[in-house]
């Protein structure tokens, strides 16, 4: 067990390493401070300024938005480009459990998008500055926001494992992404409530990304909540595992 | 230290693999020959815990690769076809990366890497990320990785392929120089290299064995084998008179002329039953006074056994199997 874990440390570091060995890292962590910004300050969207409020709802209001792109752009490399190189072998032949080297690697996106969230410290600074926000319900906003992420990226991680092609990995993330975000999202549960019977939209609802992440940004923290992308994660990260077993002959 | 028994790997309606056994014992350097697609590589996924077989059994010092995949992936080091590496890293990154995941001690880390390093000669390139490195220092950073943790088992797919000849005879060297305390498989279709290097040669083909032996054995089952080559100055004999004086002796099967071989009539003098002749054919040239230029007993050659026992619808591929 020790031996495993020492094992995930290793792909662990090397993976988040591998983020900051290409550009990659660093074009992604600018975007998403811009976008943050401006989203947040913008008079026609997030309007920070014009609602006269010290605290950070319409920032975390966007994130879900954010990561519907941001973050299948760095999950579509976990697996997909194991594959392309050729050192998905090279992997599977050292002497790594297949769940440790799915763990490392998905704890290791995790972490980077971690990073940049907590690069967005200035805006913090900037209610607490102007204002006398709650910081309790800021920091379980940006726990929130960190679990979300989370389960962007065991989707994507699960949706590499099926490709060697990380445009593909993309585009199919972006996808199966936006239905859970859509699965709660206004307009649509409008549409539905004309026919659907009221528990289907419950059910459908209840996989909503929007739904769960709208009350932790309110800095209610649910158990529910957090188990529902605590159990979306573990069975991505098991549909990885898999994945990847069954389709390294290809 | 390596056992295979009737391994079998089929991809949905191809088999891959049909029925490979042998064993290789420390000390040994197996050579698995074979035509493009006849098994090779499979055959050593499966032997690596990469792929599962679908029949069959592999253990390794041991351990069973289908029961225990970790411990036998800990005993063996192994060199990928293509010898694939993380583009973005430096070989120091990498093999750092390694040398944590086959759990060598932190403090023994570097002096390892910097050991390993100098025996495949990548001192110079250590800092210079791998994406940069030519194909021959792309493939020793590959032979690097795989000898790291001074594995018991060293598996190799094609190690010296895209080197260039001083590099394939370092490889070789370094190869040898390892052998007595390793169980060693390498992969290849150079041919040469097997007798370089190789105390066993299996030929594989359509995911069979279908020769099993050291390099001289096999070579033995070449037509060639004990043949004697002569060679002439043109107009110097009466070719005909020479041919017809060789095929009346006991041990010769038949005679093979080629009237100009670069400026030379040579001709290559088969004995029956791959017997020897050279004597008997020495004498016969020294009684008739034949002013041969140059006198020569084949051994045989490995790439003329592969090819007859690996050519499509061949007869002796028949013969060999049978």
């Amino acid at each position: 067990m020790n031996g495993a874990l020492r094992k995930m440390w290793a792909v662990f570091k090397r993976e988040l390493g591998g983020y900051f060995l290409t550009p990659v890292a660093y074009v992604f962590i600018v975007i998403f401070l811009l976008l943050c910004g401006v989203f947040t300050f913008s008079e026609s969207m997030g309007g920070f300024f014009e609602r006269g409020q010290a605290d950070l709802r319409t920032f975390f209001g966007f994130h879900p938005w954010l990561y519907l792109f941001l973050v299948p752009a760095v999950s579509m490399r976990l697996w997909a480009e194991e594959r392309k190189q050729g050192t998905l072998e090279l992997l599977m032949t050292l002497p790594i459990p297949l769940w440790a080297a799915v763990a490392g690697k998905f704890m290791a996106a995790w972490v980077f998008c971690g990073i940049a969230l907590v690069l967005t410290f200035p805006m913090v600074i900037t209610v607490n500055y102007l204002g006398d926000p709650d910081n309790g319900i800021i920091l379980a906003a940006y726990l929130g926001s960190w679990l979300m992420a989370g389960g962007f990226l065991a989707i994507g991680s699960l949706v590499s494992a099926l490709t060697r092609n990380q445009v593909i990995a993309f585009v199919g993330t972006v996808v199966a992404c936006l239905g859970f975000l859509l699965a709660g999202f206004g307009p649509v549960t409008e549409v539905l409530n004309s026919w659907a019977p009221q528990t289907l939209i419950d059910a459908i609802t209840g996989f909503s990304f929007f739904t769960r992440f709208d009350s932790i940004s309110k800095g209610v923290i649910d158990l529910r909540d957090l188990l529902f992308f605590a159990t979306l994660i573990l069975v991505c990260l098991f549909g990885t595992a898999v994945m990847v077993d069954a389709k390294k002959a290809g | 230290m390596i056992e295979i028994n009737g391994l079998v790997k089929r991809f949905g309606a191809l088999t891959a693999v049909n029925g490979v056994s042998f064993s290789v014992k420390r000390g040994e350097v197996l050579g698995f020959l074979g035509p493009n697609g006849a098994g090779k590589s499979t055959t050593m996924k499966m032997l690596t815990g990469y792929l599962l077989p679908t029949a069959g059994r592999a253990v390794v010092c041991g351990h069973d690769v289908e029961q225990e995949p970790i411990a036998v992936k800990e005993k063996i080091g192994y060199l990928p076809e293509g010898a694939p590496a993380y583009p973005d890293m430096t070989p120091w990154e990498f093999l750092n990366f390694i040398a944590q995941v086959r759990g060598v001690e932190r403090k023994r880390r570097r002096s390892r890497i910097e050991e390993v390093a100098s025996m495949v000669h990548l001192e110079g390139v250590m800092r210079q990320t791998i994406e940069t490195l030519s194909k021959g220092y792309k493939r020793r950073v590959g032979l690097a990785q795989a000898i790291l943790h001074d594995p018991e088992v060293l598996v190799m797919d094609e190690p010296t392929d895209g080197l260039d000849p001083n590099q394939k005879f370092e490889v070789r060297a370094l190869i040898q120089r390892m052998s007595p305390t390793k169980a060693i498989v390498l992969s290849t279709h150079i041919l040469e290299e097997v007798e370089a290097v190789c105390t066993r040669a299996i030929i594989i083909d359509r995911g069979r064995v279908v020769a099993d032996g050291t390099p001289s054995e096999l070579c033995a089952r070449s037509r060639l084998h004990h043949a004697v080559r002569m060679k002439f100055k043109i107009g110097s004999v009466d070719v005909g008179l020479v041919r017809a004086d060789l095929q009346r002796l006991g041990g010769v099967d038949s005679v093979e002329v080629n009237p100009n071989d670069r400026g030379r009539v040579s001709m290559i003098v088969y004995p029956k039953d791959r017997a020897s002749i050279a004597s008997e054919v020495g004498a016969q040239a020294r009684a008739r006074g034949w002013p041969v230029e140059e006198l020569q007993v084949e051994l045989g050659r490995l790439d003329e056994v592969f090819r007859t026992i690996t050519a499509p619808g061949s007869l002796d591929a028949q013969e060999v199997r049978s």
